[in-house]
């Protein structure tokens, strides 16, 4: 029978069990370890240095002080922090630490400490990335190697250290090298572990992880023709939509500027996808990206959709998923082009203000090619609410608003050689195909105005090109 | 003066390198040879393809036509192999 006992200074219940470890001492032998200064205890003459956790974290301590009994090589029995009974039974010894209190807390192992399990299990061996790893001469040089190396999407990245790769891995439980799919345009496999590294050069914090992985799987399901909308000559990218309660639990923009700069789960999660095209699939402009002119969305567009009405059915809702769901809805889409509409104080008159921004999608005697997000604002949601509408009337009102004859829009009507089949001029036409405007509510109050993010062209293939919506798991 | 510690990051790529192959001249002649031409699929694509083959086929070639089922994603493997196995010259072009 043998002891092993991990204290530290900083801990008060490590100095209470002093005079305990030396109790136990003078029956058995005991191996002391401190975790931050082997002088400590100085009634028993120090301890061994275990400043480095290595013991700590072979002995997987949680909490000092651990009282450990081995009988030769094996553990039989262990306790944290000081109780007496519970000492007493470990150490198969009575009238411990007589004086003290019968019960007081450990507190936290170094190894606990943020960032220390990474780091640890990175040391050890047991995390293990398989990743080339490339040695750069000094810190100062990495975010430079990086651009070197064409990582980057033009901004800097933040070095995906093994350390920081680590911590995005301790943001899922999914093993790293699980393969989650094949990226385009190379088809390379993509496992959790380069998904992490470039999440890290993104800017993401572990939490958004599981959003990021989502989004990845989301951007490969065949139907969003992630290949196509890379290599469009079009200026669309992927636009990201996050419903759920994991929105407000990363901290994501809903609300005012959700579509511009100045949060980090909005900006760094939509880039951590565009770094995966680029850097695993080996999509890159000039490349198979052939985009006449791009936009600035294709560094980073994702948003979250302000579910604070109880009254609306937030997007992923009325796609099927159950309320309290947290989704990544995937969209083909454009910049974004504001709509001002002050004077409608109707919901009838908005959908149809609204609809004349939303006709100029693509082009305006285009119809069933692009589709569309409308996100409504705060001050033009409280019009609809107003007057009883909701979800389904507003996407009828907008449906109804945005049907346009034939005639108005075939070759060469109103001068204009752009437009549809003159066979079509003698119907009435939808705008948009069925399941391809998505409505969503967003934005800041203040503003009687609305945002349109026009969609991809491709999208008139109804079959092949849909918005996709996913669960986060 | 702090000495500069080595600083290691992992590689973000998939860490393949394409192959590069030297582009095979172009045939002096095309005497005998058969041009593929293939349709993407877009609107209006079958007209212009229509114009190239006539044209081509007015030159005494052979003209081997074929189409991907959709614009929006790449061609499949059949595709590419029929165009390889039967083919001396693809002529590749990208516009709307």
């Amino acid at each position: 029978m043998e002891f092993v006992a991990i204290v530290k200074r900083e801990c008060e219940t490590c100095k209470l069990v002093e005079p305990v470890l030396a109790q136990i001492r003078s029956r058995a032998p005991l191996a002391l370890y401190s975790q931050d200064d082997p002088s400590f205890p100085e009634s028993l003459g120090g301890a061994q240095d275990d400043t480095a956790l290595e013991c700590s974290w072979r002995l997987r301590i949680e909490t000092v002080p651990t009282l450990i009994r081995f009988e030769g090589e094996k553990e039989v029995a262990r306790i944290a922090g000081w109780d007496r009974a519970g000492w007493e039974r470990v150490a198969q010894q009575a009238k411990l630490g007589p004086g003290l209190p019968a019960f007081q807390p450990g507190c936290g192992s170094k190894t606990q400490d943020p960032g220390m399990p990474e780091r640890l299990a990175l040391e050890h061996g047991e995390l293990k990335l398989r990743s080339r790893r490339i040695e750069v001469a000094d810190p100062e040089d990495a975010i430079e190697a990086a651009y070197d190396r064409g990582w980057s999407d033009g901004l800097p990245v933040v070095p995906p250290t093994p350390l920081r790769v680590a911590l995005m891995l301790s943001g899922t439980t999914r093993r790293p090298d699980e393969v989650i799919g094949l990226i385009p345009p190379n088809l390379s496999e993509c496992t959790v572990e380069k998904a992490a590294a470039n999440a890290v050069m993104a800017g993401c914090r572990p939490e958004y992880f599981p959003v990021v992985l989502a989004v990845i799987e989301t951007a490969l399901d065949p139907k969003f023709s992630m290949h196509g909308l890379l290599a469009t000559l079009w200026f669309a990218g992927p636009v990201i939509i996050i419903n759920g309660p994991i929105a407000k639990r990363i901290g994501m923009n809903s609300q005012g500027n959700a579509l511009g700069q100045g949060n980090r789960a909005n900006a760094t999660i939509g880039r951590a996808l565009q770094l995966v095209i680029r850097n695993v699939g080996g999509g890159v402009p000039g490349g198979v990206d052939r985009a006449v002119f791009g936009n600035p969305g294709k560094y980073t567009f994702c948003f979250a959709e302000d579910e604070s009405d109880p009254d609306w059915t937030p997007l992923n809702v009325a796609r099927g998923f159950k309320p309290g769901t947290s989704t990544v809805t995937l969209f083909h889409g454009d910049g974004v082009q504001g709509i001002a509409a002050g004077r409608s104080r109707t919901p009838e008159g908005l959908a149809r203000s609204l609809a004349m921004g939303l006709a100029a999608v693509c082009h305006p005697k285009l119809v069933e090619w692009s589709g569309a997000i409308l996100a409504v604002s705060p001050d033009h949601y409280a019009i609809f609410n107003q007057g009883g509408w909701q979800r389904s009337e507003i996407e009828a009102g907008l449906r109804e608003a945005l049907r346009r004859p034939g005639r108005d829009l075939v070759y060469g009507a109103h001068g204009v050689e752009e437009g549809i089949d003159p066979a079509r001029a003698e119907e009435m036409v939808d705008k948009f195909n069925e399941g391809t405007l998505l409505v969503v509510r967003a934005g800041g109050r203040g503003g009687l105005m609305s945002a349109v993010i026009g969609g991809w062209p491709a999208q008139r293939k109804k079959l092949e090109v849909q918005p996709v919506t996913r669960e986060i798991a | 003066m702090m000495r500069a510690r080595p600083y290691q990051m992992l590689d973000p790529t998939a860490e393949l390198s394409s192959e590069r192959r030297v582009r095979r001249a172009p045939p002096a002649k095309l005497d005998g040879a058969t041009v593929g031409l293939m349709s993407i699929s877009k609107e209006r694509s079958r007209e212009f393809l229509d114009t190239m083959e006539r044209l081509l086929s007015g030159r005494g070639l052979t003209v081997a036509r074929f189409e991907k089922p959709t614009h929006t994603k790449p061609a499949p493997e059949a595709v590419v192999q029929a165009i390889v196995e039967r083919c001396a010259v693809v002529v590749v072009g990208l516009a709307d």
